[in-house]
């Protein structure tokens, strides 16, 4: 691939690699590059092996490479582990005194980073910044943007600590300036000085803001938990409330409550915490309150890899939950589809007066991209209550009053002179328990048959590129859909269409049959062994993939090895 | 002024004949005329059991939710809303088992909620299992060989957990249930009110009569002090040929509405939403 870089800085837990990795990232953008970046961490405070990942070139990336063009090692296990995938004319970094390796590799160059921390910083633990300043001049990026950045990180801590901070990184800037001699990495830089740099996580929590959440209620669980902290630096300023529930029985309880009550109100989980929530989920069905749930999808069963990626609950959230009732599942690909459909996913929820889930994964929850700001004409709150003003004149309310659409005005409880009954057991159209089986078919199918004939007349549509002409059709949800658009760009003579799916319930069977009717060849790629999403499409349109790829070890696809795995014949 | 035939529902009660939860929905009526409450801004949440299916038989708000999950609710509508008066009915398999760990969470948190616990010391719907609260040797058809397990002392456990009103009623004593009732909702916080309530059809050891030989007010004792935490842990405690009903434990504490700011700004349910401008923070990621 032409000009770009992959950059990989490896140590252990508690090393500080996300510290150095944001620096970096933000380094990078300020310097002008499109960055992909994304960290690979265990699930453990100290020790272990993680990495920071960061993919940059002049034009805007949307996933990772196989291999890396500069390994920092932090610690020498790294060099080990990551010396193996490194590029042709790929360079391996490492301490070779602090590390005690004497071998000889035409791929080594030694930096005696801890060294200079020592002597710059007086403690080992200004290395990050060392590696700052290396990596800036190594890829041709002025000072300058390393100065700001670090200044902008450490605002908080003494002028001592900054100062030394930049002193590290300038001591590390010149080492590689007077010792490393190779131009191959400075690349051209492309025009992404003015872009945001952010993750699915935080472009959810964005959503939700401007969506008017003024309720969100978590458990902690990686990895929706950037999502947590960002409702919770933003709650004051935007009169929120964030709080931290007992479990996640509580979580989707307390969002059912503030919802009945009259406010917007979101939760975020993963696999496991969302499985003690489908009974509140079918409650939300039950009593036809609007909730949003942010299910960020970590490999299962049980605990499985807490820190890593997988779409392995596709299945089980569209069948989750007692009974029969209609929900919303959107399954953002990008950063930016991830905020427009959390705006959605809050219309659609008080719209329907439904749950509605927004279905992620550790790799788009996690991963830092560079976006143009949001256009802000599309950010429409649509607000489908009885208003304050028009609560007076309401008489005798029934809260579930039987309609053509299967949608009941909801009035919010003291905005109207009646009392609201809302109720899990079945009810009659006021409200209250019954057991009539006339009354019980009615309701069901106001709940079940009558909303999704709604909400399939607003799905969000696939998103499909050269589908016409195209010798092989990949389909996927969600994450994946960086990584194929990629994939196709790469095949240029390869005459490849792309579809994907940004909303997965109800499923979009019309607009897929319409997509794939003349499809020579379906491959359907997805990060899960049960092959999910192909069952899904021949369940719900008949169509038949030719094949599936599938990658269920908790990491994300990449270009490279998507590629191969493409070309393979099966 | 709203009056206990304004608060009469249209909803047929299905509870047996007898029961000890027709007194407990006499004192909740008495306590919110009381109160002047207008029943448009009293929401009643509850779970599942007959003490669930109290909100049904009284014209105010009301969101039957699941079982053991009234608690959660409550403390979100009251969030969402701090301006409505939000009251718990549920029961002891409600509140001490299934939602046992809601109970103790948000006593910690000090809503300005009022519990009110129909403790009949037995499963009634589900037709005579033990609840937590059911006397040790009690024979059920889930424990044919009587109960083994250690009862849970709800008021111990509400002081030990930080609760700052508890109280203990008695459903066969109308005046003086629906004076704690008013005094509970009045309470600014968490308030616990647990109602000793005969089951005429599945407690065949804790009834009216056996209650009425063991009941003593203890707030007729001027020299008892509510604001004692140790003298009203020990009042908690007391069970057998005498039990204690009345103000247990009572003391001042901040509010989760005061401490997050809620009590001074409109409800967050009337916030306008349409216009949220998040531009200004995204320099924050640029």
């Amino acid at each position: 691939m032409d000009n770009e870089l992959t950059i990989k800085i490896a140590g252990e837990a508690g090393q500080g690699m996300q510290t150095v990795g944001g620096a970096l990232c933000n380094v990078f953008k300020d310097a002008g590059f499109y960055l992909f970046a994304n960290q690979d961490y265990m699930s453990r405070i100290r020790g272990g092996n993680n990495f920071y990942q960061i993919r940059i070139s002049d034009r805007p990336l949307y996933t990772l490479r196989q291999n890396s063009d500069i390994v920092v090692a932090l610690d020498k296990p790294s060099v080990g582990i990551h010396g193996k995938s490194i590029s042709k004319d790929g360079v391996i970094i490492l301490d070779r005194k602090r590390f005690n390796i004497t071998e000889e590799n035409s791929a080594f160059f030694d930096i005696p980073m801890y060294a200079i921390a020592q002597k710059t910083g007086g403690n080992e633990i200004f290395v990050n910044s060392v590696a700052c300043g290396f990596l800036a001049e190594m890829t041709g990026t002025d000072f300058n943007y390393v100065d700001d950045v670090l200044r902008a990180a450490f605002v908080d801590k003494k002028e001592d600590i900054v100062k030394k901070n930049i002193e590290a990184a300038q001591a590390g800037y010149d080492f590689a300036k007077n010792n490393f001699k190779r131009d191959i990495f400075k690349i051209k830089k492309g025009n992404a000085k003015k872009t945001l740099l952010m993750t699915a996580n935080d472009a959810i929590g964005l959503g939700a803001i401007a969506a008017g959440c003024k309720f969100y209620s978590a458990y902690p669980m990686t990895p929706s938990t950037g999502l947590t902290n960002l409702m919770a630096h933003y709650a004051e300023k935007f009169h929120m409330i964030v709080e931290q529930a007992e479990d996640e029985i509580a979580a989707i309880n307390m969002i059912i409550g503030a919802s009945f009550a009259g406010v917007r109100s979101m939760s975020g989980t993963s696999g496991g915490g969302f499985a003690l929530m489908v009974e509140g989920f079918s409650l939300a069905g039950m009593t036809e309150t609007p909730i949003v749930i942010y299910e960020g999808q970590r490999p299962g069963p049980a605990t499985g890899f807490p820190t890593r990626t997988e779409q392995s609950d596709l299945d089980y959230l569209i069948s989750a939950g007692h009974g029969e009732f209609a929900r919303l599942i959107l399954s953002p690909g990008s950063i930016e589809e991830a905020f427009y459909l959390t705006l959605k996913a809050f219309n659609m929820a008080e719209k329907y007066q439904i749950p509605v889930l927004i279905l992620s994964d550790q790799h788009l929850a996690d991963s830092y991209r560079n976006i143009e700001t949001f256009d802000f004409n599309k950010v429409k709150v649509q607000r489908h209550i009885i208003s304050k003003e028009a609560s007076k004149n309401v008489k005798n309310y029934k809260r579930y009053q039987l309609t053509e659409s299967g949608i009941s005005p909801r009035a919010i409880p003291s905005w109207i002179d009646d009392p609201i009954y809302a109720d899990s057991d079945e009810h009659t159209e006021e409200g209250h328990i019954t057991e009539d089986a006339g009354i019980r078919t009615k309701m069901v199918e106001k709940r079940l048959y009558k909303k999704m004939a709604g909400l399939s007349k607003e799905t969000e549509k696939p998103v499909a590129f050269d589908i016409k002409g195209s010798d092989c059709i990949l389909v996927g949800f969600g994450s994946t859909y960086g990584v194929l658009r990629e994939v196709k760009e790469s095949m240029p003579d390869k005459k490849i269409g792309l579809v994907h799916l940004p909303q997965v319930w109800p499923f979009p069977a019309e607009d897929m049959t319409e997509l794939l009717k003349e499809a020579k060849k379906i491959i359907v790629v997805e990060n899960n062994a049960g092959a999910q999403l192909a069952r899904l499409l021949r369940r719900e349109t008949g169509i038949n993939a030719d094949r599936s790829i599938l990658k269920y070890d908790g990491r994300p696809f990449n270009l490279d090895t998507l590629i191969q795995q493409i070309e393979q014949e099966k | 002024m709203v009056e206990a035939k304004d608060l009469r529902s249209s909803d047929e009660i299905a509870w047996c004949p007898g029961c000890g939860n027709f007194g407990i929905l006499n004192a909740v009526k008495r306590a919110i005329t009381e109160l002047g409450r207008n029943p448009k801004d009293v929401l009643f949440v509850s779970g599942i059991g007959q003490a669930a299916k109290l909100p049904h038989y009284i014209k105010c708000n009301c969101f039957n939710g699941l079982h053991g999950r009234a608690v959660p609710v409550a403390a979100a509508a009251k969030i969402a809303n701090h301006k409505l008066t939000v009251v718990v009915s549920t029961g002891d398999g409600d509140c001490y088992g299934e939602g046992g760990n809601h109970f103790i969470h948000n006593i910690r948190r000090n809503l300005d909620i009022t519990l009110i616990i129909h403790n009949n010391q037995i499963y009634g719907l589900t037709k005579g299992q033990a609840s937590p609260t059911t006397d040790p040797g009690y024979e059920t058809k889930f424990q044919p060989e009587g109960v083994i397990i250690e009862p849970l002392y709800p008021l111990e456990m509400a002081i030990a957990a930080g609760a700052g009103f508890i109280a203990r009623g008695y459903a066969a004593d109308f005046e003086h249930l629906s004076r704690l009732i008013v005094e509970g909702i009045k309470y600014k916080g968490f308030a616990l009110i647990d109602v000793l309530q005969p089951c005429v059809s599945f407690n065949k050891k804790n009834t009216f009569d056996w209650y009425s030989k063991r009941i003593y007010r203890v707030n007729d004792d001027n020299s008892y002090n509510p604001e004692d935490r140790l003298a009203a842990f020990q009042k908690s405690s007391e069970w057998g040929d005498k039990i204690p009903v009345g103000i247990i434990y009572k003391i001042e504490k901040n509010t989760y509405e005061e401490k997050t700011g809620l009590s001074e700004r409109m409800s967050l349910a009337e916030e306008q939403i349409e216009n949220v401008d998040i531009r200004d923070i995204l320099k924050d990621f640029s």
